[in-house]
Formats: C-alpha cells, sequence, structure tokens
C-alpha cells in the first residue's frame, strides 16, 4: 500500500517508537517569538539545561512590536521587557535572531519560508498555533505550547501519537481574484471549526495546485481554524522554485540531493486516507466571515444566515451571541455592511503577493470618507523593502491607507493598534474571536483584494466584479 | 507539575461551545514573562465590565453580573463544564496557566481542541472529554442543585456524584501516567538520548542540509 505525504514525513522523523503507540519526533526546525518562549527558557535555566542544536532554532520578535517610530524603541513597558527577554535569551544560548533592528525581523510564519528556514520534508515547530502555515512546503508543522517549547529545546524532540490523515481535494479552475485565503475560508465554512480536529489535513487537486507558494501558504495557515493538527501541500516545481536561492536553503554543494529527497513528497497514488473530501473549485466566491468564529462564514452573494438555518440549539445559540456581538441583523446583505477599519496583515496574509492583489485594487483612488483607518502591514522588513521597490507604498499612502513597521499588529491588538469597542473592521487576518483585535471589535474575514475594495467602497464589494 | 489521582470540587457550568483561548486569557495578558498569576485575568472580557489591563488590581473592577463564575453559588469552583471544541484558536499555554492559578483542575467538555487539550496534561489540568447525554446530565445537575460537586477519578478514569451518576472517560496512558505522579516529560525524554544521537547520526547521511551549522 502506498503511503501519504504525512505519513513519508513523519516516518522519517521518529526517533523511537513506543510500546504505547506514540512517537519520540525529531524536530528540524524551532521558530520562537516573544511571547511563548519567555518561560520556557526559564525554565531551561532552572533545570540547568542547554538548548540541544542550536543551529534548527531561528527567533524573530513580532507580536508585541510597534508598527509606528521604530526609532523610538517599545513604549509600552510590559512589551518591551518581554521584546528584551527574547534578546537576552538568544545572546545567552547562541540563537539567531532577527531582532527589530534586522530588516529580517517580521511574523515568525512570514520570516521562516522567506528566509529558507523552512523546507521541503521538514518538522516544523513554534510556540504558536499558525505554524501550520509552513505546511505549504510539503512540512508537518504544528504549533506547540510553552512547556513543549521547552521540550523542543531541551531534547530536540517532542512526543507525539499520529494523527489520523484527511485529504481534501479541490478540483477545477477558481475563478478571477479567488486567493488561497478564500479557499480556506470556504473549506471551514464548511467544515466547522472542530471539522479537523484529531487530523493532518493534506490540501490536493487541481486548484490547490494552481496556487502560488503565497496562497498556499495563506491556506494552511487557516488550518487551525478547521481544528487540524497541521495542513500540508505535497512538493512540486512551485515549492522547489520558490526555495531555490534563499539564504538558509540548500547550496548548489548540496541542492541535487535535497531536490531528489523532496520530489518524493507528494502521497502515493495509491496511499490510503482516513478521509477524504471532494469539493469543486467552480463553487468558491470571494468569501466574508460574518460571526465570531471562522465558521461563521459565507460568500459575497449571500446574507448573514437565519437563526432557523442553524443545524441544532447549540448552532442557534452561537449564531445568536455572535450577531448581538456583531451588531448585525439575520438575513442582512453581505454587501450592505458598512466598515469603520480596514487591516490589510497578518501571518495569512502579509506576503509579496499580498500587497500587489491589494495594492491593484486600490491603485488610483481613495479609501472612502466613512473609513477612519485602513492599515498596511507588511509581514517582514523584507516585505516592506520589496514592496516599496515596486512602489507599492505609494499606491496605498496616495489612496490614504497608512503604510506600516512589519508586525502582528491588528490581528490580535498586542500592540497599540486595534479596534475601539463597536468597531467594524474588513480583515485579512485569521481570528475574529470576540475582542480579537481589541475588546468589543467587529472583525469580519476578508482576503486583501476584498479587504482593500471595502475600504474603497466603504462595504463589502464583489472582488469579482470590480472595475 | 501537581500530581492528579481523585479530584472532588464545586463544579461551574460554561453553557458554551467553541470557547476559545483568546476568551479564557486575552492578548495583554500574554505580556507577562511569568508562568503564574493570570487568575484575576481569567474569562477577563466576559467577567468584567471594564477593560483588563496586566498588573491590575481586580478586586474592585466591576463585574458582569450575568457571567456565571461570578455568581456566588460557584465561587471557589475547580472542575468547569463546557461544551464542544473547547480551547479553540491560539495555542497559548497562558490559557491552562490562567484556569489553574484561577483553581481549576478538570475541565470537563464534549470535545477540545488539540492543542489546549496536551497544554493541559503538562500543566496538571485533566481535560475530560464526555459524550452528548453525559454533558447534558451534568450540565443539567449543575445548574440545578446548590454547592454541585464531581468527583473525577483518574486511576480508574471515572467522574461520578454523591447522587450515583458514573461516567467513563478515556485518557492516553502515557499522558496518564505522567498526570498520576507529577512527572516531566524532559526528563522522560533525556532517557532516550542514546536514541536521539543515533537518530542524528543516521539522517546526517539522509538529509546534510539539515545539519549545518
Ligand atoms: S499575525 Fe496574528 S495569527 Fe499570525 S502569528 Fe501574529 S498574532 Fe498570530
Amino acid at each position: 500500500m502506498g503511503q501519504t505525504l504525512f505519513d513519508k514525513v513523519w516516518e522519517q522523523h521518529i526517533v523511537n517508537q513506543h510500546d504505547d503507540g506514540s512517537v519520540l519526533l525529531y524536530i528540524d526546525r524551532h521558530l520562537v517569538h516573544e511571547v511563548t518562549s519567555p518561560q520556557a527558557f526559564e525554565g531551561l535555566r532552572l533545570a540547568k539545561r542547554k538548548p540541544w542544536k542550536i543551529s534548527s532554532i531561528a527567533a524573530t520578535p513580532d507580536h508585541n512590536v510597534p508598527t509606528t517610530l521604530r526609532e523610538a524603541g517599545i513604549t509600552d513597558e510590559i512589551a518591551r521587557t518581554q521584546v528584551e527577554a527574547l534578546d537576552s535569551n538568544c545572546t545567552e544560548f547562541g540563537i539567531l535572531e532577527f531582532g527589530l533592528d534586522d530588516i529580517r525581523q517580521g511574523i515568525v510564519h512570514v520570516v521562516g519560508p522567506e528566509q529558507g528556514l523552512t523546507l521541503p520534508g521538514m518538522t516544523v515547530v513554534c510556540g504558536d498555533s499558525h505554524t501550520s502555515t509552513h505546511g505549504a512546503f510539503g512540512a508537518i508543522a504544528m504549533g506547540i505550547g510553552t512547556s513543549e517549547v521547552e521540550h523542543v529545546l531541551a531534547t530536540q524532540c517532542l512526543i507525539q501519537k499520529k494523527p489520523k490523515v484527511m485529504r481534501i481535494n479541490v478540483e477545477g479552475n477558481l475563478a478571477g481574484g479567488i486567493t488561497g485565503k478564500d479557499v480556506a475560508l470556504y473549506i471551514i465554512g464548511k467544515m466547522g471549526t472542530a471539522g479537523g480536529t484529531g487530523y493532518a489535513i493534506e490540501f490536493a487537486g487541481s486548484a490547490i495546485r494552481s496556487l502560488s507558494m503565497e496562497g498556499r501558504m495563506s491556506l494552511c495557515n487557516m488550518t487551525i481554524e478547521a481544528g487540524a493538527r497541521c495542513g500540508m501541500v505535497a512538493v512540486d516545481d512551485v515549492t522547489l522554485d520558490y526555495v531555490k536561492g534563499r539564504p538558509f536553503a540548500p547550496d548548489a554543494s548540496q541542492w541535487t540531493q535535497a531536490e531528489a529527497a523532496w520530489r518524493q513528497l507528494h502521497s502515493d497514488s495509491d496511499a490510503v486516507f482516513d478521509c477524504e473530501i471532494n469539493l469543486d473549485a467552480a463553487n468558491i466566491a470571494p468569501q466574508v466571515s460574518w460571526g465570531t468564529s471562522p465558521e461563521m462564514v459565507v460568500s459575497i452573494t449571500e446574507d448573514v444566515p437565519m437563526l432557523t438555518q442553524a443545524r441544532d440549539s447549540v448552532q442557534h445559540e452561537g449564531w445568536a451571541r455572535a450577531l448581538q456581538y456583531m451588531g448585525l441583523e439575520a438575513g442582512c446583505k453581505i454587501r450592505d455592511i458598512a466598515i469603520d477599519k480596514v487591516f490589510i496583515g497578518s501571518c495569512t496574509n502579509a506576503r509579496i503577493e499580498d500587497l500587489r492583489e491589494a495594492a491593484a485594487i486600490v491603485k488610483g483612488r481613495t479609501k472612502a470618507a466613512s473609513v477612519k483607518q485602513a492599515l498596511i502591514v507588511p509581514g517582514s522588513g523584507v516585505v516592506k523593502a520589496a514592496a516599496e521597490a515596486e512602489g507599492l507604498h505609494q499606491i496605498f499612502i496616495d489612496a490614504g491607507f497608512e503604510w506600516r513597521e512589519p508586525g502582528c499588529s491588528m490581528c490580535l491588538a498586542m500592540n497599540a493598534d486595534r479596534l475601539e469597542p463597536g468597531e467594524r473592521c474588513a480583515s485579512t487576518s485569521n481570528r475574529n474571536f470576540e475582542g480579537r483585535q481589541g475588546l468589543g471589535g467587529r472583525t469580519h474575514l476578508v482576503s486583501p483584494a476584498m479587504a482593500a475594495a471595502a475600504g474603497i467602497a466603504g462595504h463589502f464589494v464583489d472582488i469579482r466584479e470590480w472595475k | 507539575m501537581d500530581a492528579l489521582t481523585i479530584h472532588q470540587g464545586l463544579v461551574v457550568p460554561l453553557d458554551r461551545a467553541n470557547v476559545d483561548t483568546d476568551a479564557i486569557i486575552p492578548k495583554q495578558f500574554l505580556k507577562s514573562i511569568q508562568r503564574a498569576g493570570y487568575g484575576p485575568y481569567l474569562f477577563d472580557e466576559w467577567r468584567y465590565e471594564d477593560r483588563g489591563e496586566p498588573g491590575m488590581d481586580c478586586t474592585h473592577r466591576p463585574k458582569r453580573q450575568d457571567f456565571v463564575l461570578n455568581q456566588p453559588r460557584y465561587q471557589g469552583a475547580t472542575v468547569l463544564l463546557a461544551r464542544e471544541n473547547f480551547g479553540c484558536g491560539s495555542s497559548r499555554e497562558h490559557a491552562p496557566w490562567a484556569l489553574l492559578d484561577f483553581g481549576i483542575r478538570c475541565v470537563i467538555a464534549l470535545s477540545f481542541a488539540d492543542i489546549f487539550y496536551n497544554n493541559c496534561f503538562k500543566n496538571g489540568i485533566l481535560p475530560v472529554a464526555l459524550d452528548d447525554a453525559a454533558m447534558d446530565q451534568l450540565f443539567t445537575a449543575c445548574f440545578s442543585q446548590q454547592g454541585f460537586q464531581l468527583t473525577v477519578n483518574l486511576e480508574t478514569q471515572q467522574v461520578s456524584t454523591d447522587s450515583g451518576l458514573q461516567f467513563s472517560f478515556e485518557v492516553d496512558a502515557f499522558r496518564k501516567h505522567c498526570l498520576l505522579h507529577g512527572l516531566d516529560d524532559i526528563g522522560l525524554t533525556l532517557q532516550e538520548v542514546n536514541h536521539i544521537h543515533a537518530y542524528e547520526a543516521r539522517r546526517k547521511n539522509e538529509a546534510p542540509w539539515l545539519f549545518q551549522a
């Protein structure tokens, strides 16, 4: 019987098989940021342990960093303490860090792939649930808690049980303007936020293969929102072209051997999955979330659902709470929803391709007067520089959008970028939970082009009709 | 980590599905570099009327009276009931830290998100998944009886009440062993160092690009 992509990578990383069915799994790449690591480093010190493999670790501050006036440093004292703790831990243990003054600094899930720190067939972990992003490279990439961060630092391994494996096949052609983000939201809308619990998901099919690496990363990024342990896409030419020449990718002397190994990273034709789902790409329209969970999502052409459409009492109650929190009437048209702010950024959608898509919409237009603020927050210093080299920043600035420094920013609003109570935001991030973008803030998850168009029109519009 | 064998305690019913870790402990409290001190901010946005900030003294903050954790009859609860997909979203271990710091040692729900479930065991909290019918019975009993208590026995894998309700639950043998004995799994893994060295030696030939300094 053939193997799945997941099986292949999993097997290559088994250090020891335990009697109870769990394995000791070897970790190739450990990405670290300031929020979930200080307690882990403290634990190491208390136990007088050292990191097992320094060269596997790379760190960058992202969650807590300001996106304006970098020269002034971090004024929030508690945030500064945390970022300084990362700096000093990296210095103490000799860990590679892209600090605030380094152009390579940015959101950890943008930085890893961009630097070639994320490679096909790796096991990648980070103390952050959106580590699933890196699965776009045919890697097993998982978010872990702080105790496990410490475990990986100390042992280079994790104790894991093999999850079940699901394949989601999306066949056919995606319509113009439909991105990896829309595919992700569409799938979560179908499966629910617990639909992937206990599974590793492989995304396959012609529509997935047609996505760029950026699109695949947006898709895998949101796998965690479907409850899955990780998401993956098989390696192909698109993957290899992206990886080749990146700073930490194998150089010419090792490339041939690496490529030969990576070319094997796809599910065999006779591989068997625990679950398979088939979707038609032609059915995917631009998606807009209306509620307080990523599964509360519909197409731009649809309406906010009626409570009578809920499948059971638990969903009915969840929807009722969500409508109240979001300040929406059941049955209202998505296109009629007016927004107060736009946020284009986050580990889902802050790569160069995302910014290009948004800029193409904005070019030559201006932000609606009713929109109070539109933030563009590049995913890394490298993305920012690339966008500036193409003149994208000027397009945004001319349209009345704000061009910021890289970081997580209003995705989770740990810094000064946030929604005020009751404000409604078209956001390219990945979570619309209550209070996620600020206490009382209302988030609608969309693609970069949809967010940009909403910023110009003042309400949601169908990007397929944008002229 | 504190061991847990049998735990008996007052139960608080949080009758919601998809409770996410952003709700359990909002982001502003993630700025701390400590493991303790999160209890007063557990469910901060649901518990208080005002916006909580790290370091705030919570004793005089205005409380939302309709939130279950604020009701007098549930004060001192150590067991939390919830519905499906508890702990979804962010991987923040601050969520179990906040629950533990508040005093919760056991969460009983229809289902849990993977990372949260795992994080609980690392911190001496026992997450118990029961089926729909069992959850309905527990919620009903908890709402109807003042001072409703549960006994959770990890050894026998059973949840029971004085009145005779009893439910069995599943738990992975390794996690059970660690929680029963309060074991640190880093120490356990380090007993396998020979395997790790052997793996690395082999892997260096297969994939040398993973071993560059
Ligand atoms: S951008 Fe948002 S989701 Fe991504 S790592 Fe930062 S806070 Fe988490």
